[in-house]
């Protein structure tokens, strides 16, 4: 599935450019950064309520292609900035991590846990 | 012997939270000049990072050091800290002593040393109640454990 239709579908704002990503088939969803780091599969979508800079180490550690912030939360500019450095861009949504989980899960995206 | 390619050494301080995974990500970035395989590099920097983590949460200072050599890569991370008094119980997924802080981080769930010893071919962890803690962690390039 192409980012752009996952950020349609989640009625998303996009923080930074959305270009240049691969095809998504996977989400990876939590507020803990060692889950993801424990079962991330390359190439996933992330799926978090946690904006602060260890969002965007932990995509980058776990090869993430995009980070979606819940809860319309919006992260600060240095992570932003960071994210652009690292090439992983960034949207947020104001849906809740369950509603977005369940829409996601919907268009046959699958989980990788 | 098998030929050494590559070693660094990156200095970590405790409840840098700002800096907390630089060293991991600059480890990545090494490795991946040295075009070695990506399952390989994303397991050796999830030990890395954990590690890292781990120093920052809990220690005072702490130093992450890797050599990649042709048949693997070696990750140690030894720091300066409070120990660890019970390791089996911190190496069960779930269990944590990670304060609201940690947490607030995205970290302190129970799964850092859990995640480095299911991506290490070897581990090896040792602590001392007062003066600190050393992880070893071995990766093999060939991707076999």
């Amino acid at each position: 599935m192409k980012l752009v239709d996952i950020a349609a579908a989640l009625d998303c704002e996009a923080l930074t450019p959305l270009d240049g990503v691969a095809d998504i088939d996977t989400v990876v969803a939590s507020d803990g950064m060692s889950e993801i780091l424990a079962f991330h599969t390359p190439g996933a979508v992330m799926l978090t309520g946690l904006t602060n800079i260890q969002s965007v180490r932990t995509a980058v550690v776990a090869d993430v292609h995009a980070i979606i912030y819940v809860r319309g939360k919006q992260p600060p500019e240095m992570v932003r900035q960071l994210a652009c450095d690292k090439g992983i861009p960034l949207l947020s949504t104001q849906l809740g991590m369950f509603e977005s989980c369940g829409i996601l899960y919907t268009t046959g995206l699958k989980g990788a846990m | 012997m098998p030929d050494e390619l590559l070693s660094r050494s990156f200095e970590v301080r405790g409840r840098d939270f700002e800096k907390a995974g630089e060293a991991s990500t600059e480890i990545k970035s090494l490795l991946k000049a040295l075009e070695i395989d990506p399952d390989v590099i994303r397991r050796t920097v999830v030990v890395a990072f954990e590690a890292e983590m781990n120093v920052v949460m809990y220690a005072d200072q702490g130093t992450v050091s890797f050599v990649v050599t042709d048949d693997d890569i070696g990750i140690r991370v030894a720091d300066r800290g409070p120990g660890i008094p019970d390791l089996d119980l911190a190496l069960q997924e779930g269990w944590s002593t990670a304060t609201d802080e940690m947490r607030e981080m995205g970290f302190g769930f129970g799964m850092g040393l859990p995640n480095i010893r299911r991506n290490s071919d070897s581990f090896t962890v040792e602590s001392q109640v007062g003066e600190g803690t050393v992880i070893s962690s071995r990766i093999n390039l060939d991707g076999v454990a």
